[in-house]
């Protein structure tokens, strides 16, 4: 129970408040649900806040901590966030897995409800996306920010929240799925009370980087913090915006949009999009702007271009969601306004890619030894990939072949599995020897084994969806002498049947990796202490040479 | 906070550092600007050239004129136009004029085999094979007539559906309902089996005393000779085309339990043309069968 010996006793006092306060909310939905799947997850709120107040409990009459805390950065966090993240990770790509061989067997669905492909699909894009991705966000954010800032995190008991907190969201949300409970709009399935739990959550979230800003004792804020912070407020922005909906009670799961017909579609794809945009690109360039530089021992290459990558990317993604409805009912004008911002994006875009590489000039021998390293280099070729790609399908002629086909898959799953995983795996394993003040990974040999494993899965999937994508654009649109199409929707199934496997094979490589990784991380963590040292400087006090001592230690 | 020189670049840092972090203060390439200023541009243009951007409750409709809705209307126009050739001979002549008609026919070949995988494949297979409970279309034996006008008939009224002229189909459960002792199904069974397969020995059953129930009970529908009635969609028995299984158990199962199989109604989901295509195409595969 060190996490509670780290809270002050005011702070253990406050957390059991708090605690028995979402109980009590848990309690009144599981009363007022009834029969509806709002009381199942009532009983899972009120288990959750009950598992935390006997946590508190059994650390409460434990001392409290000195003042010497001060000293130090608070990291409890960031750890725990890591290890769940990974756990996320293998769930979700399990899943994801699953689903992806359901698509060339359905029948591996063994004619259950929950286990349908509707219902798993957001299952695994929700545990990808918010519980690997986010969770790995949050615990970064909380370690770059406190080094960058030289500040600890303003007090002990509010990052927890917004950890634990977050993922009670995200457990409401996949397990909600299962049940069926949905408002149907892609990437914001949750519906009404786990959607206003997550914006208590990330409010507390927003304060805190705000509070730990405030007290940064360098006076200037560095890249990767902006990138954090667009990504914070934005989501929430984004998260409010698209979730305003009406419950039919407060008895119910089930609510309803405020928008309805092509404003709810534009609504989705605003949120969509720059969920994309905010999260899944801002968020872990702002990881990637603090391990990749540091990983690699080189000052960034080019402060100009990450203010001109970074205002680029915040003022113009702002404006592409629409790209997402080329030739559908939205107007025409807003389809041209989204290609244009779409096309002008792709220049910060790279610029930012080409940073990112330029950054690891002088530092390739270590690319080529170093697989940690080369996860990140890998992830930044991906990223300047995928937003080539992304731009290039956003143009409308270009569109209407690729729009509702495979290729749009494979170019999310470019940026997914070759970016944002890619990019994570690389911070996980920079950041995790340092967290637990380890000489290295368990085994530098078995993150070689993940990147090739990773590299080889995210390929094959890429290569597969953009065949079997393409194919079925052309199928579907291809005519015959007679001025009648010339394959039935089913044909073209069974062209994609291949591709299928493969893609579903791709994913089972990738998702190998990540179990490898799981194991590399729990030895890491549970290997014995080694003496503290190589690791000075990494305290809230500046050191008197302005450099600190922690470098990587591979 | 101090400057740096970069020995790898050349580039002096910005003099800010943190937790060992530094950047350089590389100059924004020219090419990023190269770019920016062409992306920028090429926007502009389609700005002028498409619609581009709301004005109050109107929006620049662009020099270009460009509309979507009415480029797709007069395409989709144009492509029936273009169809006409073809589409109005088979909306206008009668089946054998069609198939007499190399030309359409060819059209007919094309279109078929879409419009096919599209509506019927999922009940009938790809192939059209059918499986249990969806009769195979290459068969020479219709329950309900082979003939391009009949097949057109199914196609648009269906089969015990929800069309008021539906073809309708009632084989009665004459176990379940207690209207045949259980030997007397078996009987009538081992007579069934004895009709498309004169060798076969039933397990169960006597094949003589089943011939009077058999009488007594089925010819009504299926014909003194059990050669089927297409006025009910009764089946021929004589063959070896079954729906539901021809062994001694799936019959018996029909039998006992009857049949009312169903097929939905094309008539507002198909235009009279496509549900022509159908028919014709479906009497042409036959043909082919080997």
């Amino acid at each position: 129970m060190a996490m509670i010996t780290q809270l002050t006793k005011s702070e253990r006092q406050l957390a059991i408040g708090v605690l028995l306060l979402i109980a009590c909310i848990g309690l009144a939905f599981a009363g007022a649900g009834k029969d509806d799947p709002l009381a199942v997850h009532g009983f899972l709120i009120v288990a959750s806040a009950i598992l935390g107040i006997f946590a508190v409990i059994s650390g409460y009459f434990a001392p409290e901590p000195g003042e010497d805390r001060f000293g130090s950065y608070y990291d409890t966090p960031s750890k725990v966030g890591l290890l769940i993240a990974m756990g996320w990770a293998a769930f979700g790509f399990f899943i994801g897995d699953w689903v992806a061989w359901q698509l060339a067997y359905p029948s591996l669905n063994f004619d259950a409800g929950w286990t349908s492909f509707g219902r798993l699909r957001p299952v695994h894009t929700t545990s990808v996306l918010f519980g690997f991705g986010g969770n790995a966000l949050i615990a970064t954010s909380f370690y770059v920010m406190q080094r960058t800032s030289r500040a600890r995190l303003p007090d002990q008991l509010s990052p927890l929240f917004v950890l634990f907190g977050y993922n009670l969201f995200c457990l409401l949300a996949v397990t909600g799925y299962m049940m069926g409970v949905t408002q149907s709009k892609e990437y914001a399935e949750p519906e009404w009370y786990a959607d206003i739990w997550l914006v208590i959550v990330w409010v507390t979230y927003f304060v805190v980087y705000l509070r730990t800003l405030a007290r940064r004792k360098e006076p200037h804020i560095y890249v990767a913090n902006w990138y954090y912070m667009a990504f914070i407020l934005v989501m929430a922005m984004l998260h409010i915006v698209n979730n305003l909906a009406v419950p039919i009670s407060f008895g119910s799961a089930k609510s309803y949009s405020l928008f309805s017909g092509v404003q709810d579609a534009m609504t989705q794809w605003w949120y969509g999009h720059n969920a994309v945009a905010f999260f899944l690109t801002a968020g872990f360039l702002g990881m990637m702007y603090y391990f990749m530089p540091k990983r690699a021992g080189r000052p960034l290459y080019s402060y100009r271009m990450s203010i001109i990558s970074f205002w680029g990317i915040t003022f113009l993604y702002m404006w592409v969601g629409s790209h997402h409805l080329h030739w559908t009912a939205l107007p025409q004008w807003v389809q041209t306004l989204g290609m244009t911002f779409s096309i002008i994006l792709l220049v910060p875009s790279w610029t930012a890619a080409a940073n990112a590489l330029l950054t690891l000039n002088g530092a390739w021998h270590k690319v080529r030894e170093d697989a940690t390293l080369r996860f990140m280099m890998v992830a930044a070729v991906f990223y300047g990939l995928t937003t080539f790609e992304g731009s290039f399908m956003a143009i409308r002629s270009v569109n209407s072949l690729s729009h509702y086909t495979d290729w749009t898959i494979g170019h999310v799953h470019a940026g997914a599995l070759g970016w944002v995983a890619m990019i994570t795996f690389g911070s996980i394993y920079a950041c995790i020897p340092w967290l637990w003040k380890r000489e290295t990974m368990y085994s530098p040999r078995l993150v070689e084994v993940h990147f090739w494993l990773a590299l080889a899965g995210a390929v094959v999937y890429v290569l597969a969806m953009w065949n079997s994508g393409i194919i079925q654009g052309l199928m579907w649109r291809t005519y015959n002498a007679s001025g009648t199409l010339a394959y039935s929707f089913v044909e073209s199934l069974v062209a994609m049947h291949p591709y299928y496997i493969a893609r579903a094979s791709g994913g089972l490589l990738f998702l190998i990796g990540a179990l490898v990784g799981c194991y590399n991380v729990w030895m890491t963590v549970r290997a014995p202490r080694p003496a503290e040292e190589g690791l000075v400087g990494d305290v809230p006090e500046p050191t008197a040479t302005g450099q600190s001592g922690q470098q990587p230690a591979e | 906070m101090s400057l740096e020189r970069d020995p790898k670049t050349g580039w002096l840092t910005t003099g800010h550092e943190w937790n060992g972090l530094t950047e350089l203060n590389t100059p924004l390439p020219r090419l990023v600007s190269l770019f920016l200023a062409l992306a920028v541009l090429f926007s502009v243009g389609c700005w002028v050239l498409m619609p581009a951007w709301p004005v109050g409750t109107t929006y620049t409709k662009g020099l270009l004129g460009l509309d979507d809705r009415t480029e797709l209307t007069e395409s989709v126009k144009q492509a029936t136009t273009d169809r006409t050739t073809w589409t109005d001979q088979i909306a206008t002549r009668s089946f054998a004029e069609i198939e007499a008609e190399p030309r359409v026919m060819t059209a007919v070949r094309q279109t078929g085999p879409v419009l096919f995988g599209d509506n019927c494949a999922a009940c009938h297979g790809r192939d059209a094979k059918g499986g249990k409970g969806f009769p195979d279309l290459r068969t020479t034996s219709w329950l309900w007539g082979g003939s391009p006008e009949a097949i057109a008939e199914t196609i648009r009224v269906g089969i015990n559906s929800a069309h008021p002229e539906s073809r309708n189909s009632q084989m009665p459960a004459f176990g379940r309902d207690q209207i045949l002792q259980r030997t007397d199904i078996e009987n009538v069974v081992a007579y069934v089996l004895s009709l498309s397969d004169p060798k076969e020995k039933p397990v169960v059953g006597n094949a003589e005393a089943g011939k009077a129930v058999f009488t007594a009970n089925c010819v009504v529908c299926h014909g003194s000779e059990a050669k089927g009635t297409a006025d009910v969609g009764a089946p021929n028995l004589t063959d070896s085309f079954w729906m539901y299984g021809g062994d001694g158990t799936s019959i018996y199962n029909t039998v006992w339990g009857g049949r009312q199989g169903h097929m939905p109604t094309w008539e507002s989901r198909l235009s009279p043309v496509d549900r022509k295509i159908l028919a014709l195409y479906l009497v042409d595969l036959g043909k082919l069968r080997p």
